[in-house]
């Protein structure tokens, strides 16, 4: 096996979150750490997605993590758009109600700082909002980043880390042995003593390169931007369900997510939207903020969020393969990326992480038990 | 409300879309023809409803007999509608538009895109500044509106829409200050063989000449507009001759016209937003008018059930576009086993042979329309790229030092190219600049990602009214 040069001792492959902060920690703690990407630094959900960062909206086993990921993204600041708004989640009926006071609490208890609110309070301080809320939360620590700053926020991280990035480079086979991992690219071999899979979307044909079978889905989750209109909102607006994200941006326009559902995935390397489906996310923003009415859509886009039936991280070694690490399937990753990439990355350089991992081997263990839950994206 | 499934939709009633609607009626298919505009005609017949014309327009008169043969076509018409979403379906595909009575979703079997072109920008100093407009706008306005874009205008760019807005300046009583050619005269002689083939068209071209020569209009050659600066209430056009590769020329005279309005474009590019959304091969031909979706002999692009006819399949011009559209028919009537391999042959063999000429003479138009890389490479860096999120040439610079090697990078980092126009105004000249900073092919710097909706469209008016309790809400997340 010639022509392979020196190796690495940590590979990583993608540029989103996930990888780039792993490999920022792994960097910190002395390895020599190349970042392979397919595209370019950030083009996958870690630069398409809403750029919601609301605690309210995060899965309570995940607040710990996400609290960190916050103040990761308060000290990137102004590089990465970031904003802390406020954000209420509203409910519109006793249902709704009902949801949002047993999983705010929920998430309290868990330490996010989350309150519920009076209809009328809501209103005083949001007077954009529908005057049909029969409940709401509130969480001041809730906020925004503009998720299309990501890729380069995270390449100047790495530069100044002297982590190498090398942006066009899908890796096309993987093989290990005893030497660490040999894989080939477009532009030539590369060797590395370890493997970090962030690979987000793409995350089950990585793995299957070393063939593992993950059991890895992905969701087409919807955003849509309007064209800029006169300032209105402050906070970030959900919903009970977790079905809508609604914030006005600096500029006036709103972005609207909440996870509604497009088609297509990883493999035919393009998600579409679906019209019915984008009325139905338009039609709640439209009921929520009643101001949005008149403005114009510009632009609704898809992007990609990987998931296990369990909807918890895969976060930890690889199964059946020494040296190998997966990190992917965060619900909510782009808040807790920075946390729990670092986390993993400590794993790799064999320190003890400070929050629990999330054991990957489990999803191969139990293939069988099925959530058949559709969750609503961040 | 939602239409039953069509054989064929056919998306644009262009010269293309409109002869696909008649070939349609004519092999007794279920068809629905749509386009934005009041009638039929598209951007190059467009009409004036209601007002007496003026003068003559051959245009105006091929366009009224394309009207009055659609009269008696039996095909559903849509009129007045913006379609915003284009996506596959079950059967083929759906379409989502918003017309008079409100949001409307059209089903069908197959679609022909006959989109048409857009208008090729090449920005200068002062281009995003009011009264200064294309040269595909300015033909808008002396067509359908009978309006002049100025009292005393200059026109500049290249291609024969340079010659016919001057000539319709001139036509509706206007002054033409200069008319501003970045091709040399000779350019028109280079392709004399293909012009011999439709001395109709060539004839029409010497009659604009004439109407601009007896009216003393200056034509100036291998010049290009350099700058466009407010001059108290007006504007002052400044005009530098260029060399063959489209850049500014140092030490030779520059012009300063005083005017009220300046045209300008280079061109025509197709426009694939339709085929892109919906995932079709394209490629790119610089002699073509840039990117187009690929179709076979037979019209039909490599997304099954999906044909494209005119301008958007390559930029040939109205006089190819017919043809195209009735093969595009053909081959959906024969695909749709309404027609065997020998009838389909039989009926297309005609429209092919036409088709093909038309294309040569029109690939000769898209040409000579063009200008070269150096009027990109040379724009001061503070000159605006993107008009709608006002990026400057410099910013697009340090982006790309950065490392952004395609369009959709460079958006991401400069928003270049996210305002209202989605790219329609900008990205052509931004892939230049790429291509040209990063020594790589225009095609490899690829096209942005189409994104629904098509154009931009009132939040309440596609969401039309609903109940909140009828709002199908998929079960919420696990806790």
């Amino acid at each position: 096996m010639s022509g392979y040069p020196p190796p690495f001792d940590l590979a990583v492959i993608g540029a989103g979150i996930m990888g780039a902060t792993a490999a920022l920690r792994a960097a910190a703690g002395g390895m020599r750490v190349l970042v392979l990407e397919r595209d370019v630094a950030g083009s996958g959900a870690s630069g398409v997605n809403a750029g919601t960062l609301s605690l309210q909206i995060k899965r309570v086993g995940l607040i710990p993590y996400a609290l960190i990921g916050h103040e990761w993204w308060r000290r990137a600041g102004d590089a990465v758009g970031f904003k802390c708004t406020g954000g209420y989640t509203l409910a519109f009926n006793e249902r709704e109600q009902a949801l949002l006071e047993e999983r705010m609490a929920r998430k309290r208890e868990a330490g996010a700082p989350i309150t519920l609110v009076t209809p009328s309070a809501v209103r005083a301080r949001e007077p954009a909002l529908s005057d049909r809320i029969v409940a709401a939360s509130y969480c001041a620590e809730d906020g925004h980043a503009d998720s299309t700053t990501t890729g380069r926020y995270l390449r100047s991280l790495l530069k100044s880390a002297n982590v190498e990035l090398r942006e066009y480079r899908q890796v096309r086979s993987i093989e290990s042995g005893g030497y660490g991992f040999r894989m080939t690219t477009p532009m030539g071999p590369i060797a590395a003593r370890q493997l970090l899979i962030a690979s987000g979307a793409w995350t089950s044909s990585v793995a299957a390169m070393l063939g593992v079978s993950l059991p890895v889905e992905v969701r087409v989750n919807t955003v849509t931007v309007t064209e800029p209109g006169p300032q209105r909102l402050l906070a970030g607006i959900g919903h009970a369900t977790g079905l809508l994200t609604l914030k006005q941006k600096s500029n006036g326009s709103y972005l609207i997510g909440g996870g509604w559902q497009g088609i297509g995935g990883p493999d035919s390397g393009n998600g579409m939207i679906v019209g019915e489906t984008l009325l139905q996310n338009l039609r709640l923003a439209r009921f929520a903020v009643p101001a949005i009415a008149d403005v114009r859509v510009l632009r609704s886009w898809t992007g990609f969020e990987a998931f296990v039936a369990d909807y918890w991280p895969l976060a930890g070694a690889l199964p059946g393969v020494p040296g190998a690490f997966v990190l992917a399937c965060v619900r909510g990753g782009y808040t807790i990326g920075p946390c729990i990439g670092p986390l993993v990355a400590d794993l790799i350089l064999g320190r003890e992480p400070a929050l629990p991992l999330f054991d990957p081997g489990r999803v191969i263990a139990a293939e069988n038990s099925t959530n058949a839950l559709a969750p609503a994206a961040g | 409300m939602v239409t039953d499934l069509f054989d064929v939709a056919i998306l644009g009633a262009g010269p293309a879309g409109a002869a696909a609607a008649i070939e349609a009626s004519r092999c007794r298919l279920n068809a629905i023809l749509i386009d934005e505009q009041a009638s039929a005609g598209g951007q190059v017949y467009r009409c004036a409803p209601g007002i007496d014309a003026a003068h003559a327009d051959p245009d105006r008169e091929e366009g009224n007999a394309l009207r009055e043969a659609l009269s008696d076509a039996d095909i559903e018409r849509k009129f007045g509608y913006r379609v915003w979403h284009v996506e596959k379906a079950e059967a083929g595909f759906r379409l989502h538009a918003l017309g008079p009575e409100g949001p409307v979703t059209i089903t069908t079997k197959a679609l022909v895109v006959a989109t048409g072109a857009l208008e090729r920008y090449v920005p200068f100093l002062g281009w995003e500044q009011p009264g200064v407009m294309g040269l595909a706008s300015a033909t808008v306005l002396l067509k359908a509106q009978q309006m002049l874009p100025g009292r005393n205008v200059v026109v500049a760019g290249a291609g024969p829409l340079l010659y016919a807005v001057a000539k319709g300046i001139v036509e509706g009583g206007g002054q033409v200050a200069a008319v501003v050619d970045a091709q040399p005269r000779r350019a028109w002689w280079r392709h004399a063989r293909e012009l011999a083939s439709r001395p109709d068209l060539v004839k029409r071209g010497y009659s604009w000449m004439r109407v601009l020569r007896s009216a003393g209009v200056t034509v100036l050659h291998r010049y290009a507009l350099h700058s466009v600066v407010a001059y108290g209430r007006e504007l002052r056009a400044i005009i530098a001759p260029i060399a063959a590769d489209g850049s500014p020329q140092s030490g030779l005279t520059r012009y300063h016209v005083n005017c009220d309005a300046v045209c300008c474009g280079y061109g025509l590019m197709p426009d694939t937003y339709v085929t892109r959304l919906l995932g079709a091969a394209h490629v790119y031909d610089a002699s073509l008018g840039g990117w187009h979706v690929v179709v076979d002999e037979d019209q039909r692009c490599d997304v099954p059930g999906l044909y494209a006819a005119g301008d958007v399949a390559g930029v040939v011009g109205a006089a190819a576009a017919p043809n195209q559209g009735r093969v595009a028919v053909l081959s959906i009537a024969r695909d749709l086993r309404r027609l065997n391999d020998r009838e389909f042959a039989w009926h297309a063999a005609a429209d092919k042979r036409v088709r093909a000429r038309a294309a040569r003479f029109g690939k000769v138009m898209t040409q000579i329309a063009r200008i070269g890389d150096g009027a990109i490479a040379t724009l001061p860096p503070d000159v605006t790229m993107c008009v709608c999120e006002r990026v400057q040439k410099a910013t697009l610079e340090t982006a790309i030092g950065d490392g952004c090697a395609t369009i959709n990078d460079l958006k991401r980092a400069t928003r270049c190219g996210m305002g209202p126009c989605g790219g329609r105004l900008c990205e052509d000249a931004v892939a230049r600049l790429v291509a040209l900073k990063t020594s790589r092919s225009r095609a490899a710097i690829g096209q942005s990602t189409a994104r629904p909706p098509l154009r931009p469209v009132g939040l309440d008016a596609i969401a039309g009214t609903f109940d909140y309790d009828a709002l199908p809400m998929p079960v919420p997340a696990p806790l």
